[in-house]
């Protein structure tokens, strides 16, 4: 197992060096520049003069083989340089961000996984009963219906029904924990939804396999009561691909709420990638994609550790 | 000699005067103000910086020398801010400054002309390699000099009409000399004025807030105890914000849409300015390519616009509203309707218009059903609407165009490169000043998109910008804008912008004005519960 497990985690590293160089050249080929949006602003012209001023100061009128070197140096130290939009250091600009996407991502993947689990074996163990309708019907909508989409309806019922709106401003948890949970609920919920409809459907379809197999019939055959049966020999069996899809999932709420967040006004990773690709403020959106595609490595290696423990098939190959 | 006694006559009563008489509530003192900002401060030194995302959250921490008259609906009337009183020497070349005593910086040192002369030193001469947005339009002054701490000396190249005016500029933000000569790039990460409002915090994407500067030089001045601004980027999320109570405001402007169903919702807790607004979105011909170099094509195009008819429906769906030409209506050196009717593309009578574009069009050898692209903006608002609208009515003279949408991102490198044969160009003034506003259609600027080379807009243009007397000015102006507009058709105007204000009614003390960049001190502003 240990030299599976090592196998996994070396690989994290060519992914993530390729993941830069993709990233860091494919910004150079996208047109548009950020000096130039960003002195450009309402006014529209600025004279060239004070445009190649600036690309000298970010460092973009020098070659771009130095300019990805340079970067990447500093990648590997962790040092991922300064916004080119707003001079601050790119750990300033995500770390609140980064800790909001967090707090989104883990409430809405434990609604999800409440939800799934128990409707996803209930479902499963109802098969072709109404019960299993209502809990089909109730996760292919929630396969219908785009989180920003249910995120708006909550806004507009918040606001016609209750007169009210949650807090548009984000107060860490340790700071005031019920305005934390006032504001990221309702995005929890939204997201949350979508995520345990994906989750339901494999649950139940995983349950309805694993059910049919031959070790559980043999653990009824033994006698062991139901109970036990489902828990220890169908659940733990049939958690194995819904794992894979939850962990997934999580990783990409991380950095893909574009459009929730900017429903809700949430300050997270999804609304800076967009105004960092809209400004092309290259360094942070570098910086921004390997801490993502970071995340989904760790999480997918993550993952890989927990199939081992899981599976013993891998864990003695 | 006696024209620049008439100017100083008239300057010195404009600015000595007092505040035009106002019948309103007497102020309530206390509260927090808190507006949406749709845009994020990239740093916060407005001397460098182009965007309202800067001056929204930050202006209330600043002073300026001048600053543009709160209450005056047009944003033209400079007044006092830091400077008590001015003259101005008969040649129009020095303009002497009497700075107020007892200002102080929020750390408590005193504000003197040292000051005033380290930042605007910094903006007309910047060192190499630090930027200043707006240096170029203080190409006439020679010397800024601070003869001594309360008097502050600009001395000018040329006389400049706009000169006064520009001094009010809201980007103007008077610094600390000492921390500008310890380091000239403090501002751009640090905060610390002379404003009503001092600095608490500023969480990056979320928040910036301001609380009351208990020792701010004008005494009983700010009424609020404190303001929040909040970053929020989607319109639908700023509209929710206003109607759920947990903004009051937001200073940049909402769609007619937006101010329909606020108002519709809250009913009298809101309350609607509008303004025309200094932002006009304009048509690029290349002058470059066939056959846009032939000004009879450039005028047809002008002429197949039906302004008025597009006035009264697009002002429902979109931020645009006033038939206008170089300048935003209501203001002193906006075209009379009368006169702007006689130019191509403002007369009443579309038909005939129509009918002499098509002809036109057949002179030039331009084919029916010519086709050309037309490239575009990708910004919803007012640029979607806007380009439907141009491009059905070229149809109605028999052209073909395509609208080709470009990514925000990518549009001002493709209009710099000229890579397009008609496009839509912009601009969004910070007052409404011919010199500020014009210097676009000059040869050589760099905002000359079509290309376009008229020694006689050139000559107009500063001869406009050099005249004192303001009956001269405006003679020149008219015929730079027919010259502009009608004989060369070098750029056409659309409509002008419609800036809408809901806001809750709670907000008092605020005045509407045509650019987004004014009135953002919050000095005046307080609310009534």
């Amino acid at each position: 197992m240990w030299k599976y497990l090592l196998k996994r985690f070396l690989l994290m590293f060519p992914t993530l060096l390729g993941v830069a160089v993709l990233i860091f050249f494919l910004m150079r080929v996208v047109p548009g520049d950020v000096v130039e949006i960003r002195m450009s602003g309402d006014r529209g012209a600025v004279s060239e003069e004070i445009l190649q001023q600036e690309r000298v100061r970010f460092g973009l009128d020098r070659p771009v083989w130095e300019q990805f070197l340079t970067w990447l140096w500093g990648a590997v130290r962790l040092d991922f340089g300064t916004s080119m939009w707003t001079g601050a250091p790119i750990g300033e600009e995500i770390k609140l961000r980064f800790a909001l996407s967090m707090q989104v991502a883990i409430m809405a993947t434990l609604v999800a996984v409440l939800l799934a689990i128990p409707l996803g074996v209930i479902s499963a163990l109802k098969q072709d009963t109404w019960v299993d309708y209502v809990v089909r019907v109730f996760s292919i909508a929630g396969l219908a219906t785009p989180s920003f989409w249910l995120g708006i309806v909550f806004i507009l019922l918040l606001l016609i029904v209750f007169k009210w709106l949650p807090p548009m401003v984000y107060t860490p948890f340790w700071v005031d924990p019920w305005q934390n949970f006032l504001q990221l609920i309702w995005p929890a919920l939204a997201v949350g939804y979508r995520y345990s409809a994906v989750a339901t459907r494999m649950t139940r379809s995983a349950m309805l396999e694993v059910l049919r197999e031959d070790y559980i019939r043999t653990a009824r055959a033994k006698g062991l009561i139901e109970k036990l049966v489902l828990s220890r020999h169908a659940l733990k069996n049939a958690m194995l691909p819904v794992l894979a899809v939850v962990a997934l999932e999580f990783a990409f709420l991380l950095g893909g709420l574009v459009v929730t967040e900017q429903v809700f006004n949430l300050n997270g990773l999804g609304l800076l990638f967009v105004q960092a690709v809209a400004q092309r403020d290259y360094t942070l959106i570098q910086a921004l994609v390997l801490i993502v595609s970071g995340f989904f490595i760790v999480v997918n290696f993550a993952v890989d550790i927990l199939y081992a423990w899981l599976d013993p098939r891998i864990r003695f190959r | 000699m006696r024209r620049y006694a008439g100017l100083l006559t008239l300057i010195l009563a404009v600015a000595l005067a007092a505040p035009p008489a106002r019948a309103q509530e007497k102020p309530r003192y206390g509260g927090e103000l808190i507006f949406a900002v749709p845009s994020q401060p990239p740093s916060y030194d407005a001397h460098q910086e182009e965007t309202f995302g800067v001056i929204h959250p930050v202006a209330p921490h600043y002073n300026t020398l001048l600053r543009v008259e709160p209450f005056d609906r047009t944003g033209t009337k400079p007044v006092g801010d830091l400077a008590e009183s001015w003259t101005i020497a008969k040649d129009g070349l020095t303009y002497t400054f009497k700075i107020r005593r007892g200002v102080k910086f929020h750390d408590g040192s005193d504000m003197t002309s040292r000051d005033i002369k380290a930042s605007y030193d910094k903006i007309i001469f910047p060192p190499p390699g630090l930027k200043s947005s707006r240096r170029t339009t203080y190409q006439a002054v020679e010397a800024v000099e601070a003869p001594d701490p309360y008097t502050v000396r600009f001395r000018l190249k040329w006389p400049e009409s706009s000169f006064l005016l520009n001094l009010a500029s809201p980007w103007n933000f008077i610094y600390k000399a000492d921390i500008l000569a310890k380091d000239m790039r403090w501002y751009e990460r640090n905060v610390m004025g002379t404003g009503p409002f001092t600095f608490v915090e500023y969480v990056k994407g979320s928040h910036w807030v301001g609380k009351k500067n208990p020792n701010y030089w004008d005494k009983g001045k700010p009424y609020l105890d404190g303001y929040r601004a909040l970053f929020i980027s989607s319109s639908s999320a700023q509209v929710a914000a206003v109607r759920g109570e947990r903004a009051h405001i937001q200073f940049r402007g909402f769609t007619p849409a937006d101010r329909d169903s606020l108002k519709q919702a809250l009913g009298d807790k809101i309350t609607v300015q509008e303004s025309p607004w200094d932002c006009v979105l304009m048509v690029a011909m290349n002058h470059t390519r066939k056959p846009f170099d032939d000004k009879r094509v450039r005028r047809a195009l002008t002429l197949a616009l039906d302004r008025y008819e597009a006035s009264k429906n697009l002002s429902r769906i979109a931020i645009v509203r006033d038939v206008a030409g170089i300048q935003v209506p209501g203001t002193p050196w906006a075209t009379p309707p009368a006169e702007l009717e006689k130019l191509a593309g403002y007369s009443r009578d579309i038909g005939k218009s129509r009918a002499e574009a098509k002809r036109l069009l057949r002179e030039a050898g331009v084919p029916d059903g010519f086709a050309f692209t037309f490239k575009n903006r990708g910004i919803p608002q007012p640029y979607e609407p806007i380009g439907i609208w141009l491009i059905d009515q070229w149809r109605q003279i028999g052209l073909n165009v395509k609208q080709e949408i470009v990514e925000a991102s990518a549009y001002h490198p493709m209009l710099k490169r000229g890579d397009f044969e008609v496009a839509m160009d912009f601009a969004c003034g910070f007052i409404v000043e011919p010199d500020l506003d014009l210097g676009r259609f000059v040869t050589s600027s760099d905002a000359n998109y079509g290309k376009h080379q008229d020694k006689v807009i050139d000559e107009l243009y500063q001869k406009q910008a050099r005249a004192v007397d303001a009956e001269e000015r405006r003679k020149y102006l008219r015929a730079l804008e027919k010259r502009l507009l009608d004989e060369e058709v070098h750029v056409m105007y659309t409509l002008q912008w419609n800036r809408i204000i809901p806001h809750s009614s709670k907000v008092k003390g605020w005045t509407i004005t045509p650019a987004h960049y004014l009135n953002n001190m919050l000095d005046t502003v307080w609310l009534s519960e």
